[in-house]
């Protein structure tokens, strides 16, 4: 192994030197002018976005400890484009923060350091550095969700998240203790598993739920919305799409590479947990006041769609899946853009206090508007394609019954989608939201989001550039 | 290889306590005891691997090293939930996980 070949981490080492530098810049900066270092962190991340991009080659480092290829590093990439929407968002929220003011810094340090962990996991060849990696994303997240020191929904918020992130990697390890157990290895390539006996499938149960925990599939999602609804949006936006994100791209090469001998395990798992999962997450988000509550059960939702590209186990489903983060990335994020703009103008964040914000922001309820189009996946808006092509993995896998509830559910979830644009149109109020002028940073999220909604759907090439690259897992 | 302790013993010994972990954590009130419910869960999982690499693998130390390393992770995860507790504790004055639910109604 040469010094060169350190440079297949690239993304990994990028981002570690963003965290040394914004260290450093974070010291040499006085209590008053902490601020500065948000346009510094937002410009700083650009490199590495670009930095992605530039090697795409396939090897493995530290005796397979570390495994990247093209697929994997895609995966990292639109994890870290999710990551700068987010930094976009935050800046507003962050400068009016009276009370946090001088513990800026901390914000960008704790989400850069759990985003290390999100590329590490991704790449991650023996459970060992999986399990560092995992608790790697998932800690600095709990400390953030209790950011705002002075308020009671927040720290509840962090203790609902640490405590339920530790639970469930507890029975995560459990499960792979008895992997162990079994295969007398932690390596994914000596791993592999071929047959169905008693102790593997147990192992794998643990395993999987484990995972379900966090990417909040029912029966395992009771933490996600009390979490959503406590943390500060920034930290709500980032939980429901990157956290989940990289659980859902992990469970996919898992489940392919390790598990592929026993589809016919898991595919009954997942083909239940789909079910549930779409079913209540919509039920539950019909009767939410709370936009942020309102929000986590359509993650939930979400995730149970998710759920229906990885029950065929081809590399269409696969594909499927990549395609449909990276949308649900670009909506997700605009929805929680306009909520956390409204937020921090406002403080208000139910559900009724957005009707009538078309008459005072008709610009930031277009947005929202594209935005919960294409989380319900209505056609001219990317949402629906990646609909589209889940469903059509299901399909493929010639799950008609599974892909029946799941056309059901969509609908259903048409109606709850609906509700919020109906109230931000149609409703009229006394006190609308007053007109809002966000800031520069703000402002640029939210376009690139709404870019991405409308344009994603439209460029085959986006899809044919995943499909190209999704046989490397 | 540990004199006259068979391997099934060792194993039973350490589901139960998995268990006797997930009921603590479901069952109790304190936030601190909830915390040594999730290392109950954590120690017997560091059983499972140094067992199942002494009888089975003894050949390779994985599950040796795994072992240190969730303890070591373990602390980290303990320390940075105690400090969210004491956090939510010069809030409400209360460490009871009955009183963390203010957005239960």
């Amino acid at each position: 192994m040469s010094w060169s070949d350190f440079f297949l981490m690239q993304q990994e080492l990028a981002l570690i030197l963003l965290a040394l530098v914004l260290l450093v810049v974070e010291i040499s900066l006085d209590t008053e002018n902490k601020h500065k270092i948000i346009p510094v962190a937002n410009f700083l991340f650009i490199p590495i976005l670009v930095i992605g991009f530039l090697n795409t080659s396939t090897g493995s480092l530290f005796g397979d400890m570390y495994i990247t290829d093209p697929t994997r590093i895609l995966m990292k990439n639109i994890l870290n484009v999710g990551v700068f929407l987010v930094f976009l968002q935050v800046s507003n929220w962050l400068k009016t923060q009276a009370n946090n003011r001088n513990r800026i810094s901390e914000f960008y340090l704790l989400i850069i350091s759990s985003l290390i962990g999100v590329n590490y996991l991704i790449s991650a060849g023996n459970f060992l550095m999986f399990y560092l990696s995992l608790e790697l994303t998932s800690i600095p997240i709990a400390a953030l969700a209790a950011y705002e020191q002075y308020k009671h929904k927040s720290a509840e918020a962090g203790i609902k998240m640490i405590l339920s992130s530790a639970f469930s990697s507890g029975i995560l390890l459990f499960g792979l203790s008895l992997l162990y157990a079994g295969t007398g290895t932690l390596n994914y390539g000596a791993m592999a598993i071929a047959s169905v006996d008693l102790i593997q499938s147990m192992g794998f149960i643990f395993f999987f739920s484990g995972l379900a925990f966090k990417i909040s599939i029912v029966p395992f999602h009771l933490w996600t919305a009390d979490v959503y609804e406590g943390a500060p949006v920034a930290v709500t936006s980032y939980l429901s799409v990157i956290s989940k994100g990289v659980a859902v791209f992990v469970l996919a090469i898992v489940l392919i590479t390790l598990f592929g001998e026993i589809q016919g395990l898991w595919q009954e798992v997942i083909y239940v947990t789909a079910i549930l999962t779409m079913t209540i997450g919509n039920l539950f988000a019909i009767r939410q006041k709370n936009i942020k509550r309102f929000l986590a059960f359509s993650s939930i939702a979400q995730a149970g769609f998710i759920l229906l590209g990885l029950v065929g186990g081809s590399n269409f489903g696969t594909t499927a899946v990549l395609y449909f983060v990276l949308i649900y990335i670009f909506s997700n994020l605009a929805a929680f853009g306009v909520v956390s703009v409204i937020q921090n103008a406002s403080d208000k964040e139910n559900i009724y206090d957005y009707n009538g914000l078309y008459k005072t922001n008709p610009r930031l309820s277009l947005v929202m508007m594209l935005a919960l189009f294409s989380l319900a996946g209505i056609p001219p808006v990317a949402g629906f394609f990646g609909k589209f092509f889940l469903f059509a993995a299901a399909a493929e896998a010639g799950m008609y019954v599974l892909l029946l509830i799941a056309v059901l559910n969509a609908i259903i979830s048409l109606y709850y989608y609906l509700l919020v644009v109906k109230a931000m149109f149609i409703n009229s109020n006394d006190q609308p939201v007053p007109k809002i002028e966000s800031d520069f940073f703000a402002r640029a999220g939210l376009i690139l989001c709404t870019a991405g909604i409308i344009i994603t759907g439209f460029i085959s090439w986006i899809y044919e550039y995943m499909l190209n690259n999704s046989f490397g897992i | 290889m540990i004199k006259g302790i068979p391997f099934e013993h060792i194993m039973i010994f350490s589901t139960l306590l998995f268990f006797i972990g997930v009921y603590g954590f479901l069952t109790r009130k304190n936030l601190i005891t909830i915390l040594i419910s999730i290392e109950l869960i954590l120690n017997a999982v560091n059983i499972n691997f140094v067992a199942v690499n002494v009888y089975l693998y003894p050949e390779a130390l994985e599950g040796h090293f795994f072992a240190l390393f969730i303890i070591a992770i373990a602390a980290a995860e303990a320390a940075v939930a105690i400090a969210i507790f004491i956090n939510l504790y010069r809030n409400i004055r209360s460490i009871n996980i009955e009183k963390v639910n203010e957005m239960k109604n």
